[in-house]
């Protein structure tokens, strides 16, 4: 498999230096930490955001720091938590004096090692709070997860608790609303390869040439169905309805809405996937106040797509449409 | 009581003890892993432990009161162990270090065991049944709170009951289903094979009793290793959660 790395053990920390040398006033790293924080982190008076997880999902985590969004970004190895003392340490760096809100994706290991660097800052006197996204759909428990594993849809959580922060909201509103996305957005995501793991150097899985996997998360783990290659029309149905069923929303509900790439799935695809994707709300009456198209949540290299719904409503729009200046996602008033 | 600094020594002895085992059972650790897991279990352990012995090995831990240094082996194992086991083992130190602030007394000990074993069951969201470290470290708590507090034993002989506990806990894995981490994955596959995670807990506590031996009076009395019935029995438990639910 060609792939463009040098020592796979290096992956990582390579990764992390070539972002900093493209962005040397944005984003320092903590010394010794596979941790990037904002440059002017910890931002006075302010709530810090921060989130972590395996590499290989970029721009998810690092490229969400920046005005509006995260504070704070810590990159495990691949697919694999960092350790809880990275976390802490990132937790420490972006605590103003007025706490720190965790985003945590539902993986196993994320969730315990968050947990524990929450309770190690605690006892260092950082207020600490932590919100569990869980969006995917597809399953009830996977390979990895206790309930429903958390994916895109954290895009939009740091998008809006990130606004919600830098409005001067305090931790206790910011989780709130963090909670509050969390409760209303959904995601369901397909695949039409494997992803290549750079330790592994071959597909995680095998999927024929005519075969597809649906409900599929973001570390090559297995789907809850495979099945025989469809049009993008018929795969953005069967995503699309799953996500609509879960949430229930109906006439009338405005939205917010995600196709976002696996990695490995070219923009043009992504786009047609979304004309139909808006086809299918307008025809349940729903109305889409804001749509994202591209890459937010990766799985290396994998082709394929997510597609994530957020019920909206008049804070949310606020928050969602609030300017936000990170490495990955601008917006402007 | 021992003072703080044979009490020093005495954690600093059980960590080279603890060390020296799961090096020796590395392999051992990792075969059962493989069997039901990803085969990670012994090298995780085995670095970890290795880096305790390393953080230990300086002259500023002679300073160090006997809950600081319990809380600098957590934060060590944390550190350098990763994944789920990271938190598991090493959190669920670190945090209940502070149950050891008064020093290392038969009653603090109990109160480290239940912190310990609380950190583990938040953390891990298991209960007994699961196929875990739980099944291990639930019926070796329950034992030694019991022979101290109930049954006023000495503390040696208390963890002498709680080591046998431990070790019907572990075998009492091999039958079961496994319903949590990458265990359950297996679902049924996975019964017949002994969950590496009881089994490490069994190993690091049967080496806690070889150091306490050297450090306290009195001998264990090997009798005190017939079972004894620990405060909830792990079959009665499993066999309630086993029938209340189908997957």
């Amino acid at each position: 498999m060609k792939k463009l790395i040098n020592d796979p053990a290096d992956y990582v920390d390579e990764m992390l230096d070539g972002m900093i040398a493209a962005h040397p006033d944005r984003v320092r790293r903590l010394d010794g930490t596979k941790v990037l924080v904002r440059a002017d982190a910890p931002v006075e008076g302010k709530v810090g955001i921060v989130s972590g997880g395996g590499s290989g999902h970029e721009p998810t985590h690092a490229g969400y720091l920046g005005n509006g969004m995260l504070d704070g970004a810590a990159a495990g190895e691949v697919f694999t938590s960092p350790t809880a003392d990275q976390l802490e340490e990132m937790v420490r760096a972006c605590d103003s004096g007025e706490g720190v809100l965790c985003v945590v994706k539902n993986y196993e290991g994320d969730v315990m090692n968050f947990e524990t660097a929450g309770e190690m800052a605690e006892i260092e006197d950082v207020e600490v709070a932590e919100v569990v996204v869980d969006d995917d759909v597809a399953v009830e428990d996977s390979l990895y997860t206790s309930g429903r594993r958390g994916v895109c849809g954290t895009i939009f959580v740091h998008k809006i608790a990130g606004a919600k922060a830098a409005a001067g909201g305090d931790l206790e509103e910011v989780r709130t609303v963090a909670e509050k996305v969390v409760d209303n957005v959904g995601t369901m995501g397909m695949a039409l390869t494997s992803c290549v793991t750079p330790e592994k150097g071959e597909p995680t899985f095998d999927l024929g040439d005519d075969e597809i996997e649906l409900g599929i998360g973001i570390h090559g783990e297995p789907g809850v169905e495979r099945t025989d290659v469809m049009s993008a029309d018929e795969v953005a149905d069967r995503l699309t309805e799953q996500v609509l069923d879960d949430l229930d929303v109906g006439d009338g509900d405005e939205v917010a809405t995600i196709v976002n790439g696996m990695g490995g799935t070219p923009l043009s695809e992504l786009y047609i996937v979304n004309r139909r994707v808006q086809e299918i709300l307008g025809d349940r009456g729903l109305e889409t106040w804001d749509a994202w198209v591209g890459d937010y949540m990766t799985s290396l290299d994998m082709m394929g797509c997510s597609v994530t719904v957020l019920r909206l409503d008049d804070e949310l729009k606020e928050l969602l449409g609030a300017p936000a200046d990170t490495l990955a996602l601008k917006r402007t008033d | 009581m021992v003072d703080a600094e044979i009490q020093r020594e005495a954690v600093l002895a059980a960590v080279e003890n603890v060390a020296a085992r799961i090096a020796d059972e590395k392999s051992h650790l990792t075969d059962l892993d493989s069997a039901i897991g990803d085969a990670d279990h012994g090298a995780n352990m085995n670095r970890g432990f290795q880096a305790v012995v390393e953080a230990v090995d300086g002259d500023e831990v002679d300073d160090m009161e006997p809950d600081e240094l319990v809380k600098l082996v957590g934060k060590t194992i944390i550190s350098n162990v990763g994944g789920a086991a990271g938190p598991l083992y090493g959190g669920s130190t670190m945090l209940a270090s502070t149950e050891l602030e008064d020093g290392i007394t038969a009653e603090t000990s109990v109160a480290f065991a239940e912190t310990y074993l609380q950190k583990v069951q938040d953390r891990g969201k298991a209960e007994i049944g699961a196929k875990t470290m739980v099944d291990a470290l639930v019926p070796a708590v329950h034992t030694y709170k019991k022979s101290i507090e109930q049954d006023d034993l000495p503390p040696l002989t208390a963890l002498s009951k709680a080591v046998d506990a431990c070790e019907r806990g572990v075998r009492y894995t091999v039958p079961l289903r496994a319903r949590k981490g990458r265990a359950s994955y297996l679902d049924w596959r996975s019964v017949g094979h002994q969950d590496p995670g009881a089994t490490s807990t069994l190993y690091i506590l049967e080496e806690l009793l070889d150091t306490a031996e050297e450090y306290l009076d009195g001998e264990v009395v090997r009798d005190a290793r017939s079972p004894d019935v620990p405060d909830e029995s792990p079959e009665e438990t499993a066999d309630e959660s086993l029938g209340g639910e189908d997957e």
